[in-house]
């Protein structure tokens, strides 16, 4: 079977590896508009909390024989206080500056995170099994789908649905989409926002070292993974805009369907077409797809 | 840093950078330089327009390949080829900087580091790049066809000269009445707008300054390291030059060529003894520097100054 003159195997696989590519973006962007939202700063060590969340599954795995579903819960809520400590010593003494020491501080961040890594692990990275219960595939008559990639696909659309759900229809995403706009506001009506800005960092980076978990088995396991990543989730970022917590999501995924696409139809322009779309967006919606015209 | 600092400075720094090739290792000091006018360049438009880019790597590095490119293949002199690198990160500044400020503050930043890891990508697939070896062993060649640069005292004052003349034009720029504009639309955006001055239009012409004065640099360090690589594109290089322009002092004169100075020599103690904890170390600087010494060295030096009674108030300038 032969799709534009494509096997249709061959089309379908790479728009499954899109569709994975796609729900990290769409994880981390997620991760990046719910704390931009509340601090205001944009995090450049989301994507090594990403990488961090990866090593802490194969660590786990190494040295404790942590199987996978523990990982996959311990870790992001290890990687989350971690997240805490940071906003806890560091981040919160930069809220009444510019937005671009926030930027500064995680970028410097990241540069630690990375050159430890780095130092005890090379740069080759090592790969981390599928856990054994998703192992194997099943043959959809048009594809072949293995297991566990498209349990990644599932657990990150959940993930991504729950977080959507607990902002935009919770009272406690309420509370939180209020603190957004008029923190002093919410402040006086009773409620810790401090507090909320802590956990609200925590949460996010914690999702970050979630998408890092369900990463470690598809990809290889290495102290790079994280920034370059997060390059391509900023403009994703920016193509999308950072308003609506469902656009990140839709554009997230979207644009690792179109980046699967380009492997398929001219495979050397797939790692510069989210790039290019970028482009694109800028000089015809300067604002983003979902972004509000400032 | 005002005009106070007299012609006897100026001239005290003049024959100090004539004298120290003869004192400290050549190559080292154009490393220096070639840093120091990078970060001036950046300066220009992180410390008096405002604007963060995070994207300088693709003028260093697309400079340092075309600037390797031309004299290695095609035989042009240095200075042409270093002028070509200028050109070629000019017009390459132009783009970054017409699509980045349709969006402004944190949006900006990201959009340039978005397109630099655009220009990286090109620099890894293009035929002409030399992929991950980069472009090596260029000819340093002979400037205006006559003085053989090979001889490293020579390349030395090339490149010495050259740092002079950028110096010089960023200090001018600064000190106009454009870079008076460009610190009120740092200072307040909405009121530089309300009062008549077309702002993207600044942004751009500082956008493509900062640029193109870049592109000089990095085509400089091509031919002093005979050596064009995608370290010179990677968005370390950007984070590089963001961490000398801040640990020097943002929005001062001799800041960012004091940071430059300070992370250069930084680094060639400790490659050696410490190895990746490099990456480490810059990043442990970039964290200090934000949440205690946003000030920068000189900015400290600046305001101990105007503590001191008996010296004329100054301000200190202020970051952005």
């Amino acid at each position: 079977m032969e799709l534009l003159g494509i096997p249709a195997k061959a089309l379908f696989g790479q728009l499954l590896l899109g569709l994975i590519n796609g729900s990290f973006y769409a994880v981390l962007s997620l991760g990046l508009a719910v704390i931009f939202g509340l601090l205001n700063i944009i995090n450049f060590s989301h994507g090594a909390l990403y990488m961090v969340g990866a090593f802490g599954a194969l660590l786990g795995l190494n040295y404790l024989g942590m199987n996978y579903w523990v990982a996959l819960v311990l870790v992001p809520l290890a990687v989350g206080l971690l997240g805490i400590l940071i906003e806890r010593t560091m981040l919160k003494h930069l809220y009444k500056l510019d937005h671009l020491y926030g930027l500064l501080l995680t970028f410097g961040l990241a540069l630690i995170a990375e050159g430890v890594f780095r130092y005890y692990f090379g740069v080759s990275g090592e790969s981390y099994p599928a856990p054994e219960a998703l192992q194997g595939g099943v043959d959809l008559g048009f594809m072949y789908l293995p297991l566990y990639r498209g349990w990644v696909v599932l657990a990150s659309l959940v993930v991504c649905g729950a977080t959507w759900y607990l902002i935009e229809r919770t009272s406690l995403g309420a509370t939180l989409r209020a603190a957004t706009e008029r923190p002093e506001l919410v402040q006086a009506l009773g409620i810790n926002v401090p507090l909320m800005v802590t956990l609200t960092y925590g949460g996010g980076v914690a999702l970050a070292a979630f998408a890092g978990v369900l990463a470690a088995p598809v990809l290889q396991v290495n102290p790079v993974m994280g920034s370059n990543l997060i390059i391509v989730v900023f403009a994703v970022v920016v193509i999308g805009g950072m308003g609506s917590i469902a656009g990140s999501i839709v554009t997230g995924l979207g644009l690792g369907v179109v980046e699967g696409l380009t492997k398929v139809v001219y495979p050397e322009a797939s790692a510069v077409v989210i790039f290019v779309i970028m482009i694109v967006v800028l000089l015809f919606r300067p604002a983003g797809l979902f972004g509000k015209q400032a | 840093m005002n005009t106070t600092f007299s012609r006897w400075g100026w001239l005290a720094l003049l024959a100090l950078g004539c004298i120290a090739p003869f004192v400290l290792y050549p190559t080292f000091l154009m490393k220096v330089l070639c840093f120091a006018l990078f970060a001036s360049a950046f300066n220009l438009l992180l410390g008096y327009a405002g604007l963060l880019s995070f994207g300088h790597a693709a003028f260093f590095g697309g400079a340092a390949y075309v600037c390797a490119a031309l004299s290695k293949n095609y035989g042009l002199t240095p200075e042409l080829a270093i002028l070509a690198g200028g050109a070629f990160a000019a017009v390459l500044g132009l783009g970054f900087g017409a699509l980045s400020i349709r969006r402004s503050g944190i949006y900006m930043t990201m959009i340039t580091l978005a397109l630099a890891q655009l220009v990286f990508f090109l620099a890894v697939q293009l035929p002409f790049t030399g992929g991950e070896d980069g472009l090596q062993g260029l000819p340093r060649g002979k400037l205006f066809g006559l003085i053989d640069l090979t001889d490293n005292i020579a390349m030395y004052f090339f490149v010495f000269a050259v740092f002079c003349l950028g110096f010089w034009l960023i200090h001018r720029s600064i000190h106009s009445p454009f870079g008076q504009v460009l610190k009120a639309i740092r200072e307040n955006e909405p009121r530089a707008i309300s009062l008549g001055y077309d702002v993207a239009r600044y942004k751009l012409l500082a956008f493509v300054l900062s640029a193109a004065i870049t592109g000089v640099a990095g085509g400089m360090k091509a031919l002093v390291f005979q050596l064009a690589s995608l370290t010179d594109v990677h968005w370390h290089m950007s984070g590089q030059v963001v961490l000398m322009t801040l640990l020097g002092g943002l929005g001062t004169i001799f800041g960012p060529a004091v940071g430059a100075i300070t992370i250069v020599s930084l680094e060639n103690e400790l490659a050696d003894k410490v190895g990746p904890w490099v990456t480490v170390i810059m990043g442990v600087i970039f964290v200090v520097c934000v949440l205690a010494f946003r000030r920068g060295i000189v900015g400290e030096l600046l305001a101990l100054r105007g503590r001191r009674p008996g010296t004329p108030q100054q301000t200190a300038e202020k970051t952005p």
